[in-house]
């Protein structure tokens, strides 16, 4: 069926004949044939969140085999080489594999639903990004499995990590691994900035995106402009080790800072994207337990970006002790002190909504508002070592093993943990168990404090990180010992939230729509939800559509039962950037094998590059160029084609 | 309770129109993110080069001979394209077709050309790290001009197939936009491979 270049949707109210239409227009197909073709982002958003629990728990055990070895002064569970490529590989495995991953899942599934939307802007395109992430991870792990784990720390410094220093295929490994990782980060980032801008709701003009949303589409901005910057670092360290390159070897007039450089221009500000948009789940999950809006809505948005643009002008306190010039480093310095200023715009929003709401405790809730005292004990310690002479005295001790874990942890396992107890109803249609959530709780929060506040001593006493042993000075075995019993109660502590989850998806209470009574679009479809998302494109007028009645400060109100019916093709609705005003009728795409192809053929290339058989390259980038121009192919049905010809 | 707001009939365009899609969009943020990479590039370049000792340039004064017409070429490639997307806009096909094919062989000369220009270097790839720099660089920019001469031969074949017309031709507008940053990301690497050591760079 043609279409003409211009329609006028039918405006109308829901019925089960309406539904019956859009759920054959937009269901995945069954079986193996849907598994790898759907591009459903609730689909793609749960595999993600499953992978990266999946990578959780993997870099977990690896943790948790350290922490025998470290029990006490002077064991031998682990060979120094051992303790080395469990070090990095739980590093790599959590901040690239976890972390980001985690938050990619929630915004998957989350965003079409939060912004009133069918889908996200590119489906395929967000199938890719998975499916990459999947193909990514499991070539990483597979040197690890064949003992060729990275093994100079995650952070993998030249000439640490150059051939003379380091012959096996570890680096090469991890090079290439990050370098196909950083195309999902990047493609994904795209998806999200698009889907951001375009797809938003009628109405739903920029001031009254939920806060997530600003989380999220900050770090992909964010991750779009420094992911190139490490891949470009690690394509290079793979050129210096297999091509004989110069670029970090000063014999050749090369610059081993260089490395550095690139390195934490990515690095820093990716410690904002894998800790915004779980700022942003707090913000918006904090509030729903407080029952009231959160406070200063404006200002935690603008901080999430404030926090961004600084962040893009930190990186070098990373590298105080490396002899840069004073006046350089003290700029740096004082960016880094000057983020402190966003950060504590949100505390003091998340404690003001604490404190002028009427707190429902529930395991979410406790999850999100153990959050912000982590965030504040984390955020100290990272202000203090922003002062150079601080930093001089503690880097690469223990005292930046507990800060950057209180961070990360603090800011990314907490709010995550607590996201699931908050959105598993929608995903699920059933409450995870509260009386097991308590337990997961005080066990995850008793362990992770008991295993890293007194870490914070042990690096004030000068223990060095990432060396596999230590002598028995005074003090130094009790506060170690100390830390791993913490990490096994925190990892049991892990193991309950898992079992909760297991448990809760086969036998959990029924929740229907909005069992929490919460504001948001997503809690207005049911629970789990239709292929479909929305049977009628909902038009906003608030920040809390399911509030107003309450709120009652508007006098337009959200109309969330009658709307456009876009019904006769897979469709969905794009608004304008800034005000969300109707824009265009955007034509869906089907499910697509093309992205699996397409992941086949990178993978091809990528063990092809890694073992140097070149014909296996030559033949993935073959299959690459087939699946891209076939995905690319204009098609009838997406409009992309003249209707006339054939 | 106020009003209720509910979107009024408009009449919507529907799918890509025009350049007007997110695919579009879709281009232009995986542009910036190409964009960036070449940036992290040229800071490889003038990071490398401010820090390094004299002497460090392998090309003082690097001949213009084959590098600047060649440049020139690749931006005169641009204007075909556009030329070429005018031609679909006002349905001239065979102006589109001439353009597009005109573009994709001078995008090709200008791969010959530049593969010229590495054999005449007297050092390879592991010389040193302004070798690494200039090989990997020019490399990188190849590689992007070899990617755009694949786009631009499917929209040569699908022209000729009459796939686009005034309304539907988004993959056109993205593709052009694709060459036309290709083509003005030569221009920085000429000019940094070429003209700053005029300018006294790294001397």
């Amino acid at each position: 069926m043609s279409q003409p270049e211009f329609r006028t949707p039918d405006i109308g109210i829901d019925s089960v004949e309406h539904q019956a239409r859009l759920l054959r227009l937009w269901e995945t197909a069954p079986g193996i044939r849907g598994f790898f073709s759907s591009v459903d982002h609730k689909d793609i958003g749960i595999r993600y969140i499953v992978t990266a629990f999946v990578f959780l728990a993997l870099g977990g055990i690896e943790a948790l085999v350290m922490r025998l070895q470290l029990a006490g002064p002077n064991r031998s569970l682990l060979t120094p080489d051992q303790y080395n490529q469990l070090f990095s590989t739980h590093g790599m495995t959590m901040i690239f594999l976890y972390a980001a991953p985690i938050l990619s899942g929630f915004s998957n599934y989350l965003w079409p639903l939060l912004l009133g939307s069918r889908d996200m802007a590119f489906p395929r395109l967000n199938a890719l990004s998975y499916w990459i992430y999947l193909a990514a991870g499991l070539f990483l792990y597979a040197g690890f499995l064949t003992g060729n784990g990275p093994n100079d720390g995650w952070f993998n410094y030249v000439p640490n990590a150059a051939r003379d220093y380091n012959p096996g295929l570890n680096q090469d490994f991890y090079a290439l691994g990050m370098v196909l990782l950083g195309i999902s980060t990047t493609v994904g980032a795209a998806n999200f900035v698009v889907t951001a801008f375009r797809t938003r709701a009628p109405g739903m003009s920029i001031n009254r995106m939920p806060i997530m949303i600003w989380g999220t589409l900050t770090a992909s901005v964010a991750n779009i402009l420094v992911v190139p910057a490490v891949s470009l670092a690690f394509f290079m360290l793979w050129l210096d080790r297999q091509f004989g390159t110069q670029f970090f070897d000063p014999a050749g007039g090369g610059q081993p800072m260089m490395w550095q450089h690139l390195f934490w221009i990515f690095g820093h500000p990716w410690v904002y994207a894998i800790v915004l948009p779980a700022m942003g789940m707090v913000s918006d999950g904090l509030p729903v337990f407080c029952r009231r809006p959160l406070v200063g809505f404006s200002l935690v948005a603008l901080s999430t970006v404030a926090t961004m643009i600084f962040g893009f002008g930190v990186w070098v306190h990373h590298m105080f002790a490396t002899g840069l010039p004073g006046l350089g480093l003290s700029f740096f310095s004082a960016a880094s002190i000057a983020i402190t200023i966003p950060s504590a715009v949100a505390v003091f929003a998340w404690l003001g909504t604490i404190w002028l709401g009427r707190p429902v405790i529930t395991t979410a809730f406790l999850f999100f508002a153990s959050m912000v005292l982590l965030f504040v004990i984390g955020g100290v310690s990272g202000f203090m070592t922003a002062s150079v002479p601080v930093d001089w005295q503690l880097t690469d001790t223990y005292f930046v093993v507990a800060h950057l874990h209180y961070v990360l942890i603090g800011i990314n396992v907490f709010p995550v943990v607590g996201a699931t107890y908050f959105w598993f109803p929608k995903m699920t249609g059933r409450f995870m168990n509260e009386t097991l959530g308590r337990w997961n709780f005080w066990t995850m929060f008793a362990g992770f404090n008991l295993c890293f506040l007194p870490m914070h001593l042990t690096g004030l006493l000068g223990m060095p990180r990432r060396v596999y042993t230590y002598n028995n000075y005074p003090g130094w075995g009790a506060l170690n010992l100390l830390t791993s019993i913490g990490a096994f109660v925190f990892a049991c502590g892990v193991l309950l939230f898992f079992i909760n989850v297991l448990k809760s998806a086969r036998t959990g209470a029924l929740a229907g729509k909005n069992p929490w009574d919460a504001p948001s679009l997503e809690w207005s479809v049911p629970s789990p939800p239709p292929a479909y998302n929305f049977s009628i494109i909902p038009t906003v007028a608030s920040r809390h559509p399911l509030w107003e009645d309450r709120l009652g400060d508007h006098g337009i109100v959200s109309s969330l039962d009658r709307g456009m019916l876009l019904d006769t093709h897979r469709e969905a609705l794009a608004s304008t950037p800034l005000d969300a005003t109707p824009d265009m009728i955007l034509e869906m795409p089907q499910d697509s094998f093309a992205p699996v192809l397409l992941v086949l053929g990178l993978s091809v290339i990528f063990i092809g590059l890694l073992l140097k058989v070149w014909v296996a390259a030559g033949a993935g980038a073959v299959i690459v160029i087939a699946a891209l121009i076939s995905w690319m192919w204009p098609r009838r049905s997406l409009l992309q084609r003249e209707p006339i010809h054939g | 309770m106020g009003e209720l707001a509910v979107s009024e009939p408009v009449n919507l365009p529907v799918g890509p129109l025009g350049r007007h899609g997110t695919g579009w969009w879709g281009a232009v943020t995986l542009i910036v993110s190409e964009a960036a990479l070449f940036v992290y590039l040229l800071f490889s370049y003038f990071y490398t080069a401010a820090t390094a000792h004299a002497g460090w340039l392998l090309e003082p004064a690097p001949s213009l001979t084959r590098a600047l017409p060649n440049t020139l070429l690749l931006l005169a490639s641009s204007v075909a394209v556009w030329i070429g997307e005018r031609g679909i806009i006002r349905q001239h096909r065979s102006q589109a077709l001439l353009s597009f094919a005109l573009a994709l062989i001078m995008g090709a000369i200008f791969v010959y050309v530049q593969w010229l220009e590495w054999q005449t270097r007297s050092y390879g790839l592991g010389t040193s790290s302004y070798a690494s720099l200039y090989y990997l660089t020019t490399g990188m920019h190849i590689a992007h001009v070899l990617v755009g001469l694949i786009v631009l031969a499917a929209i040569v074949m699908w022209t000729a197939l009459g796939y686009f017309g005034p309304h539907r031709y988004i993959a056109v507008s993205s593709a052009a936009l694709y060459w036309h940053f290709v083509n003005l990301v030569s221009v920085l690497v000429f000019a940094a491979f070429y003209l700053t050591p005029y300018l006294g760079f790294g001397r």
